[in-house]
């Protein structure tokens, strides 16, 4: 008598696959996935918890390690809140690096996905050109504030460290650099057969369903609706740039792909706009006490980060360390679409879908 | 003399042989290094010359582990059987007009039918291990590599009928003009992918590269046993690039008359070249997945295959084609 | 000189100043939260919403109080209603008081971009709510973390078990009441 039976597959902590530790359980009938389970919890750190018992400029280190490829942003979205819990004024100087730097760390986090996204997917030389072309902006944030990958550099009221001289002209040369080597990769992968066979039309979803699991950024663009923060609630000074949105319109891997590239277009064109109106001086600090005390209540904001949106709920009680912390972190709700994706999807696909989704494990454990 | 020759004639060709392997894997990693903007291995020896060198000996002073329920004979069988054939087709491998070991009518089949061998080798690998995910990466090569075969065979049809005949000798002899590959460009295209994935290279390396998921066939073996496959690969890609260029790139003719050079170092010279595609491919390409890989062998190179035989035996029939074909 | 001679100059510490509370202008957005309220109390009774008001800091978001009892049915009202559609489970936090523990739930409307949060209070000895993952997927591993690190229970939830703490780990870390074990190490 023949009998199949299902195989539990389990795709370990350690992945070849660059993610970090995240653990799968997959239950396979032959070459179809029957059903997954994502574990995850491997690099939990408690940052939460620990806030607890930190000042609020404290905090900032700690959000560095959580989405540790865009730095930038999570520092932004605490200092952010607490600004706002506060009704703090920021220099336009200030205003204008920090929206360099977040704009410069979303191309430097899009290129790590496109990087190894393609790793997965098999082809070898895109990772090493996307990494050639982060060193760049990776050395262009060392000489800004003395980090490669975890920055601390935004303050409450500003940030720490003012551009040193000539800065601002490597930026707006890297910026053309920059915009001549998308055409590269358009050339070596967008058109390619192979790789395109592999992504269109694999991992659909829909934008009920995406609404409903309450994806954001590119995973929620991808199916065709117009919702980002920069532009649908303004923060900082993203008001004053034009830029687009790009929007997908089939919720497949392709897309995503493509929306990932034309936003690193824009966060170029973004970058340049604030170089060529960069004021010439101004303070890097508002007018802030030496003792962060954040008057009594609560705000939570979210802020487009590469990943989508990022969110910083903090409540206080009027002291110096806030009474409660919360991170939205954009990476715990996208990988909870995984299973649904999965479900009835071929073996090898998994590891295309998985990438897509883009996520950093900092994050998702937090 | 001649008895000597007999003797060590094909000594000779296994050294010449293993050296190419050597600097083969060195220079794949040095070109695929320099396409990524790095430098390869330059640690050991001058440019790195002794690291393939290193990484045999460290392969060899392995620990030879064998697993405990598998089947130690076939294991034992399965590296020997999958290198052997590797070798066995250079016997009819016409370098140049002096340098070939023998010259039988029918070389070509010769060749397409010892390679196949291979697979068995790859299966019974695959088997002996004991690991089903070693069975079914073994299965799911063994798949590939009978299927690229066909289109392999059906593509060298339009030049066995130009020729009149399947002797590799008659072929390279028939290229004094024109090399096959621009009147059999079709031939040539579908020739290059399906050896492309005889070879088990990327972009058809789903089989091996696996390892993400499901591990390769020859996850079990360790040590010298896997250096036999890895070179069983590399003696491959040897002959398949010798064939590619007997068969399309004119064997040791030389282009344009240019007889300044023998021709031993011509078919080196286009033997290098097809060897640095297949590097080049290697770097640039990524992967097919397994299903897409078999839909494209039979429904897309077979049905090309075929077309390319009956256009040749139309072209055949053309007034002022006809030389050409 | 000595070490104890050596001091280092006196600094008076600032006095703990509690920020001044100074009472704000009414908010333009006070009447959206006032007939919000009044919908509500008119579909659910007058107990089901205790309190409704604006959080100014927050650029004036519409907060309200609802009761445990009818958490799940004004929940499915605010995103099944068509002039409301909450259908985005934009954040879930759970925040211990000390007193009491609270969920907030801050929902979002992307076709008219509008904003509300939406709070409960729990007992903390008993915290019990229903669960919100059959109207929103999102909120499936939110409630699974917030029992995880807050010790929350979610009734009718599919699967709920630890998710970002291995599955024997004795207590809820976020409680302000949380021993670690290795306290003092």
């Amino acid at each position: 008598m023949i009998r199949t039976e299902e195989m539990l597959l389990n795709v370990g902590p350690q992945h070849p696959s660059t993610h970090g530790v995240l653990r799968l359980l997959v239950k396979v009938d032959g070459e179809r996935i029957v059903e997954t389970e994502p574990v995850i919890g491997y690099l939990h750190r408690g940052t939460e918890k620990l806030a607890e018992d930190l000042t609020y400029t404290q905090i900032i280190p700690y959000t560095d390690r959580m989405d540790y490829l865009s730095a930038m942003t999570n520092n932004y979205a605490v200092v952010h809140a607490t600004e706002k819990l506060m009704g703090l004024e920021i220099p336009e100087r200030a205003e204008f690096l920090r929206v360099i730097v977040m704009e410069l760390n979303r191309v430097a986090s899009h290129l790590v996905w496109m990087g190894t996204y393609l790793l997965d997917i098999g082809a070898m030389s895109p990772f090493l050109y996307a990494f050639r072309d982060r060193e760049q902006i990776l050395d262009l944030f060392n000489e800004l504030c003395g980090a490669r990958l975890t920055y601390n550099y935004m303050r409450v009221g500003g940030v720490k460290w003012d551009a040193p001289k000539d800065w601002i002209g490597k930026v707006d040369h890297f910026v053309s650099y920059m915009q001549k080597q998308m055409k590269e990769y358009h050339q070596l992968v967008t058109g390619n057969e192979i790789f395109i066979q592999r992504t269109k039309g694999i991992g659909v979803y829909d934008q009920e369903t995406a609404i409903n699991f309450a994806l954001s950024g590119a995973n929620l663009r991808v199916t065709g609706l117009n919702w980002d923060l920069r532009k649908d609630a303004p923060y900082s000074i993203y008001e004053q740039f034009t830029f687009d949105v790009p929007v997908g319109e089939v919720g497949d891997l392709y897309q995503k792909y493509l929306c990932r590239m034309k936003e690193i277009d824009e966060s170029l064109k973004i970058v340049a706009q604030a170089v060529a109106n960069f004021p010439s001086e101004g303070k890097i600090m508002g007018k802030v006490p030496r003792v962060l005390r954040v008057p009594e209540g609560e705000v939570y904001v979210g802020i487009e980060s590469p990943r989508g949106e990022l969110g910083c709920h903090i409540v206080s009680k009027g002291k110096d360390k806030p009474w409660r912390i919360k991170f939205r972190r954009p990476s715990f709700y996208n990988l909870q679409i995984l299973p649904t994706l999965l479900k009835d999807e071929n073996l090898s696909n998994l590891v295309a879908i998985l990438g897509g989704i883009d996520i950093v494990l900092g994050e998702v454990d937090g | 003399m001649n008895t000597l020759l007999l003797y060590l004639g094909p000594v000779i060709l296994l050294l010449i042989v293993l050296g190419f392997v050597t600097y083969a894997i060195l220079a794949e990693r040095k070109v695929i290094g320099w396409i990524q903007g790095r430098i390869g291995p330059n640690q050991v020896g001058p440019w790195g010359l002794l690291q393939t060198v290193a990484d045999i000996v460290k392969l060899l002073i392995k620990e030879d582990t064998i697993p405990k329920n598998a089947d130690k004979t076939l294991f034992k069988l399965s590296p020997i059987i999958a290198f052997v054939p590797a070798f066995v087709v250079l016997a009819v491998m016409p370098f140049s007009s002096q340098i070939q070991f023998t010259d039988i009518g029918v070389g070509l089949l010769y060749y397409m039918a010892i390679s196949s061998i291979t697979t068995i080798g790859i299966l019974i690998g695959g088997w002996a291990s004991n690991n089903k995910y070693a069975l079914l990466g073994g299965m799911r090569s063994a798949a590939q590599m009978i299927s690229y075969e066909i289109p392999l065979v059906m593509s060298v049809v339009g030049i066995v009928l130009t020729v009149g005949s399947l002797n590799l000798n008659d072929i390279v002899e028939a290229q004094q003009k024109t090399w096959f590959i621009f009147p059999q460009i079709i031939g040539f295209v579908v020739f290059i992918i399906s050896s492309v994935s005889e070879l088990n290279r990327t972009p058809f390396d789903l089989p091996e590269a696996e390892s993400e998921l499901v591990a390769g066939y020859h996850v079990e073996y360790s040590g010298f046993r896997f250096a036999f496959f890895m070179l069983a690969e590399y003696v491959y890609i040897f002959a398949m690039s010798s064939l590619t260029t007997v068969l399309f790139l004119g064997g040791w003719n030389a282009p344009f008359g240019f007889t300044f050079l023998p021709g031993i170092v011509w078919f080196i010279i286009k033997f290098s070249v097809v060897v640095f595609f297949l590097y080049w491919v290697r770097a640039t390409m990524p992967r097919i997945r397994v299903d897409q890989l078999m839909q494209f062998a039979w429904k897309v190179l077979l049905p090309v295959a075929l077309a390319n035989i009956i256009l040749t035996t139309l072209l055949k029939e053309v007034p002022f084609l006809t030389h050409y074909y | 000189m000595s070490e104890e001679q050596k001091k280092p100059p006196v600094r008076p510490k600032p006095a703990a100043k509690k920020v001044e509370q100074k009472p704000l202008p009414p908010s333009p957005k006070q009447p959206v939260v006032d007939e919000l309220v009044a919908l509500l109390r008119r579909n659910f009774g007058e107990s089901a919403i205790v309190e409704g008001y604006i959080n100014q800091p927050n650029d004036h978001l519409p907060t309200i109080l609802i009761s445990r009892e009818k958490w799940l049915e004004i929940l499915t009202f605010l995103r099944n209603e068509e002039s409301l559609h909450f259908t985005y489970l934009q954040n879930a936090s759970a925040i211990d008081y000390e007193t009491h523990l609270e969920v907030v739930y801050h929902l979002h409307d992307l076709n008219r971009k509008e904003r509300i949060a939406v709070k409960v209070k729990l007992d903390r000895e008993h915290a019990v709510l229903p669960s919100a993952s059959s109207l929103f997927a999102a909120a499936n591993w939110n409630e699974r973390e917030m029992y995880d690190l807050m010790g929350i229970q979610f009734t009718d939830h599919p699967e709920l078990k630890r998710i970002l703490l291995p599955d024997d780990w004795v207590g809820h870390p976020l409680r302000k009441d949380y021993e670690a074990f290795d306290e003092g190490v």
